[in-house]
């Protein structure tokens, strides 16, 4: 039996990766079709339980993507982001899912050969780490 | 700003020379009120009250070695809407304190025409192990006293109080001191406040002398504190970090939320996990039973607890009155107060050192935390 593919969830900010991601498109540059793509309008807009409950429910690898420090729409959505990264990075750590599967990434609306580079990176990453055990429902209890 | 004079105390009564502090406090009209404490009837637990007549304060008990509930939250259910426009004096500890200043940092309460009184504390029993001591013909109260004035600790103290860094409270604007003062004969009064210096101006009493003295015995106090406390931070990554131990820790969890009600931090007035966002159809756990073979109910209760961890970690002080309200008797304390150790040091902020200090996620720094989505930059 083939392998099961990693399914990755990208949540890309609408005005850098999203557009980044869009280049990257009409460039024809090839990426891994692991990813499913959610569309927020800023990184910051992400609640750090969007994360939680996409590895919950079975989701192997979580990519957060947004404006470069200093370049956000928002002049500092993306620094308010960065916190929170810090802090889920911090429980995840604590609660012991394994550092890759949830990684954070600024591509800029520019950078569509990059964005594909990062999507490849993480793909692989998650890849070598397996299907997600923790966090979804477990069996048992 | 600071002066420091001591009370006398006759025939060991420590409790009663503090409230007659406070009751002169009422009768020179000093403050309009006080919240403080107080014995319940049958003596065997206290109740926060808003005292306004010294008639009010016999039952009072300052030192009870008891936390049913961190005042922090009452004081945010009486300044919320309104701050006070006469003064009112507030009895606390050091974690209410603590709370108390993150919530105001939270727009959850006011401090206008509050005068903080802050008490050392010495620790403090959970509810049951209180009510027992009385059971048993002893004053908790007295007990934990004289035990602390031969220099044990109590192994019957809560957790989160053998483990407290903070045992005297800080941004007060009188503090009464009980370490490293002989309390037996008279009791430490601090005024760390213009305010708190002006009442102090309206009594006269004798300077205290031993300000040295209680410095050290209080560093000395909070330093092997802290070793403890950091012996507690890496038994709870052994004991109750990763997974498997989190997953059988909360496996007990019956979604109750009494933890989220008590927590002085947690102020939200509508909690998402209480939404409509957790309500299925009976289609949709079937449908999950059907796919995992067995799903666990309530459903979602390490998502609650996890959801709780990220939002308290910047301003859980540690009070551990969670753990008090928990009747699965979860050990929520060390959880909680290791998870915000590690989140409050990313950002270096303690919670309740300066109301100056702006919320973590209140603000940035343009240079900071390089690493987070790094990886990808080579």
């Amino acid at each position: 039996m083939r392998e099961k593919e990693p399914k990755i969830l990208a949540f890309l900010c609408n005005w850098c990766s999203y557009a980044g991601a869009d280049l990257a498109g009409v460039s024809r540059i090839q990426y891994p079709p692991n990813v499913r793509v959610i569309r927020v309008p800023c990184s910051s807009r992400i609640n750090p339980l969007f994360i939680l409950k996409a590895l919950q429910q079975g989701i192997d690898g979580v990519l957060v993507a947004g404006c470069h420090p200093g370049d956000c729409h928002y002049i500092s959505g993306n620094y308010v982001a960065r916190r929170k990264f810090a802090i889920i990075k911090s429980l995840l750590e604590y609660i012991g899912v394994e550092e890759d599967r949830v990684q954070f990434a600024w591509v800029s609306a520019a950078e569509g050969a990059r964005f594909a580079q990062v999507i490849k990176k993480v793909t692989e990453k998650v890849r070598r780490l397996g299907p997600i055990e923790k966090l979804v429902k477990t069996r048992g209890i | 700003m600071t002066k420091e004079v001591i009370i006398e105390v006759k025939d060991g009564k420590v409790k009663e020379t503090i409230n007659s502090f406070l009751s002169s406090l009422l009768e020179k009209n000093l403050v309009s009120a006080l919240l403080v404490p107080r014995e319940v009837p049958s003596k065997d637990n206290v109740v926060q009250s808003l005292v306004t007549t010294s008639d009010g304060l016999k039952e009072a008990n300052v030192f009870a070695p008891i936390l049913p509930v961190n005042s922090a939250e009452i004081i945010s259910k009486m300044t919320r809407l309104t701050s006070y426009k006469s003064p009112v004096g507030v009895i606390l500890r050091s974690c209410e304190i603590r709370a108390l200043i993150e919530l105001v940092k939270l727009k959850q309460a006011s401090l206008d025409n509050l005068l903080i009184i802050g008490v050392d504390c010495l620790g403090t029993y959970s509810v049951s192990d209180y009510q027992n001591f009385y059971k048993q013909d002893n004053s908790p109260s007295n007990e934990l006293l004289k035990k602390f004035k031969e220099g044990k600790e109590d192994a019957k103290l809560r957790e989160a109080c053998r483990v407290c860094e903070y045992p005297t409270p800080s941004n007060t604007d009188l503090t009464v001191g009980l370490i490293g003062v002989d309390f037996e004969k008279g009791i430490l009064l601090k005024s760390c406040t213009e305010k708190g210096e002006e009442i102090l101006e309206k009594f006269s009493y004798p300077k205290f002398d031993q300000s040295k003295e209680r410095e050290e015995s209080v560093s000395k106090y909070i330093s092997e504190k802290i070793k403890e406390r950091d012996e507690l931070f890496s038994q709870t990554k052994k004991e109750v970090g990763g997974w498997k131990n989190l997953l059988s820790v909360f496996s007990t969890c019956i979604s109750c939320h009494n933890c989220m009600r008590v927590c002085p931090i947690c102020y939200c007035r509508e909690c998402f996990f209480e939404s409509p966002a957790f309500e299925f159809s009976s289609e949709k756990y079937l449908g999950w039973a059907k796919k995992k073979g067995s799903i666990r109910m309530p459903k979602d209760t390490i998502l609650f607890h996890l959801g709780r961890m990220n939002h308290m970690a910047t301003s859980c002080v540690g009070c551990g009155v969670c753990e008090q309200a928990c009747p699965s008797g979860i050990p929520l304390l060390k959880i909680f107060k290791t998870v915000s150790h590690n989140v409050q040091e990313i950002f270096n902020y303690v919670p309740g050192r300066n109301l100056e200090e702006p919320l973590p996620l209140t603000t940035f720094k343009e240079d900071e935390l390089q690493s987070v989505g790094e990886e990808q930059n080579e």
